[in-house]
């Protein structure tokens, strides 16, 4: 059985230049989305997974590195061409009070996408409009509201409705429940789920939060410094976790039944990844990335 | 048995609007004692920061409080900004969440450090330095020369936050108002601020009032906790006791849409059940 790709980035790199001072966000970064699946991104703040995130979607080009979306390489095309394939992928983004234009009625920033995509008459929009704020848990009178009217629940819902729009097939969320409260954040990861099923969907769930990503991700990938480390099914990697730094996130998360003693703990030193560093498959799907022994000092075994 | 430091009583924060007063905090009362790690937990909207920023006297203008919040023995309520002056800092400490805004961008933080060292503690420059030396020290940054000569940009957010921390605690307060300290933050770091929080409770004996929405923290570091709704505490006990065996309702929704990754990898192992079944 072959699972169809959907989404391929190939050695994708991305630099910044900062202060005269070169930023090296992504550093060789290859991964695939394949169809119908939810692919997690892990890492903190600096890792370059929103970067990697905005350039799935357009938003950001790569500096070097191809992107394919179903099979098509899509760095290479003309801009016009290029916007076309893109509406297959959609985003959303953390927080819901900054993303939604203040200005615009909810219903016409979510016409916006149907009438960029080609559909022009907007009684049919509005209709259509009206249709996904039902499905993302929304009144359809909603429409002709303001953003500001909403809780950062509905807001969120408002963004997601927002990205379904243009009927994509590939959906890229960038800490999309983080700035909400616990309550909320699972009725938001529930709706995630449904919508997957039900619009035939494909995620790349771009979170810090190792709890967020076990419940809703068949995959994971772990950015550290531009690098992927370690990548594999979620099961694999939460229990199995190979590289240091991976041990490391999953040790910081807080939980029940563990108290600080106040002690500060050994730190540990992480590798230094090269660009010729390779990956070794632990298990099925499940890779880690291994320094190369010149560069490995001490990964605090 | 002694009194505690922090004792607050029937507090109410009320603000004036168009129909009824809406009440931001609504008759609460709490102690918190020297080296006790109080947690007050809560969703947006539950009054947890009004509860610390009435503490400090730092609510809206248009805010009216009732009740007592005594701290040290005065009821500093209708204290006037003179008095509450000599309370900030010196007898109740504060960090914030995000340390970028609650740190002055156009100062060093060696002048930042030693404010509060010579208003409150009559301290030379010269000896305030000295001591601001010693806090970032204990506060695990390393180079302290090197950061004091620094602005706050230059540093990163968990940098900073050990800053404010260590500014704090120079002071030597009764209490520590933590509000929200590590959200900004990432895991591994949050790890180490806390660690840090903790560190500091037992050395230097101040209480810390730990304002948060993450119970996995507050399972963690708290002695006892606060659960808070509407502007009212609903439950309140210790840890244990509340993350246990809670009792009121909410306590029991709150603990079980709390997601953790042990719990997130149950749920998986029993959906791929129900599918395969």
């Amino acid at each position: 059985m072959t699972v169809k790709t959907l989404l391929n980035v190939e050695g994708l790199r991305k630099s910044f230049t900062a202060n005269r001072r070169t930023v090296h966000a992504l550093n060789g970064i290859s991964l695939t989305l394949r169809e119908g699946e939810t692919l997690g991104i892990i890492g903190e703040s600096g890792s370059g997974k929103s970067t990697l995130g905005r350039i799935a979607v357009g938003l950001d080009t790569p500096t070097s590195g191809e992107l394919h979306i179903e099979g098509c390489r899509i760095d290479t095309l003309s801009a016009p061409m290029r916007r076309e394939k893109l509406r297959q992928c959609q985003m959303i983004f953390q927080d819901p009070y900054s993303s939604l234009n203040p200005r615009l009625k909810v219903g016409r920033q979510i016409g916006e996408g149907l009438f960029a995509s080609g559909e022009s008459d907007w009684r049919a929009i509005n209709s259509k409009v009206r249709d996904l704020l039902a499905r993302c848990g929304l009144e359809k009178d909603f429409a002709e509201r303001y953003p500001h009217e909403f809780s950062g629940g509905q807001r969120q819902r408002i963004a997601i409705a927002r990205a379904l729009a243009p009927n994509p097939r590939i959906v890229v969320a960038d800490e999309p429940v983080s700035a909400l409260d616990v309550t909320i954040q699972a009725q938001i990861l529930d709706l995630l789920a449904e919508l997957k099923k039900v619009e035939n969907l494909s995620y790349i769930f771009i979170s810090h939060d190792m709890a967020v990503v076990a419940r809703l991700c068949d995959r994971v990938a772990v950015m550290h410094r531009g690098r992927i480390v370690e990548c594999g099914p979620v099961e694999a990697v939460i229990e199995n976790a190979q590289h240091p730094y991976t041990r490391n996130l999953l040790e910081a998360v807080p939980r029940f039944g563990r108290r600080r003693t106040g002690q500060r703990p050994t730190p540990v030193t992480l590798p230094q990844h090269e660009d010729g560093d390779n990956f070794v498959t632990v298990s099925e799907g499940h890779t880690v990335l291994q320094a190369s022994a010149s560069t490995c000092r001490g990964t605090g075994q | 048995m002694n009194t505690p430091f922090l004792r607050v009583r029937d507090l109410s924060v009320t603000f004036p609007a168009k129909g009824a007063p809406f009440n931001a905090i609504d008759r609460i009362s709490f102690d918190l004692a020297r080296g006790e790690i109080l947690a007050l937990v809560g969703e947006s909207g539950s009054g947890k920061s009004m509860t610390s920023l009435s503490i400090m006297q730092l609510l809206p203008g248009a805010a009216q409080m009732s009740g007592s919040i005594e701290i040290d023995g005065q009821n500093i309520v209708a204290f006037r900004r003179r008095q509450m002056e000599d309370i900030r800092g010196a007898k109740v400490g504060m960090i914030f969440q995000e340390p970028m805004t609650s740190l002055n961008p156009v100062l060093t933080i060696a002048r930042q450090m030693t404010e509060g060292l010579v208003r409150h503690k009559g301290l030379t420059r010269r000896n305030a330095l000295t001591l601001a030396r010693t806090c970032l020290d204990d506060v695990g940054i390393p180079d302290p020369d090197r950061v004091l000569s620094q602005y706050p940009h230059q540093l990163s957010g968990g940098m900073r936050q050990r800053i404010m921390i260590a500014a704090a605690l120079a002071l030597r307060p009764g209490i520590l108002i933590a509000d929200e300290p590590t959200t900004a933050l990432d895991v591994t770091v949050q790890s180490q601020v806390l660690d840090l929080l903790f560190d500091l409770k037992t050395r230097s004996g101040s209480g810390i009032l730990l304002i948060t929405h993450d119970i996995g923290v507050v399972a963690e570091t708290a002695d006892r906790v606060a659960v808070m709704r509407g502007g009212k505490i609903l439950e309140t006990g210790s840890v244990d006791d509340v993350l246990h065996s809670p009792q009121h309702d909410y306590t029991k929704s709150l603990l079980a849409s709390h997601l953790t990754v042990d719990r997130s990898m149950k749920q998986r192992r029993t959906d791929r059940e129900e599918t395969g079944a």
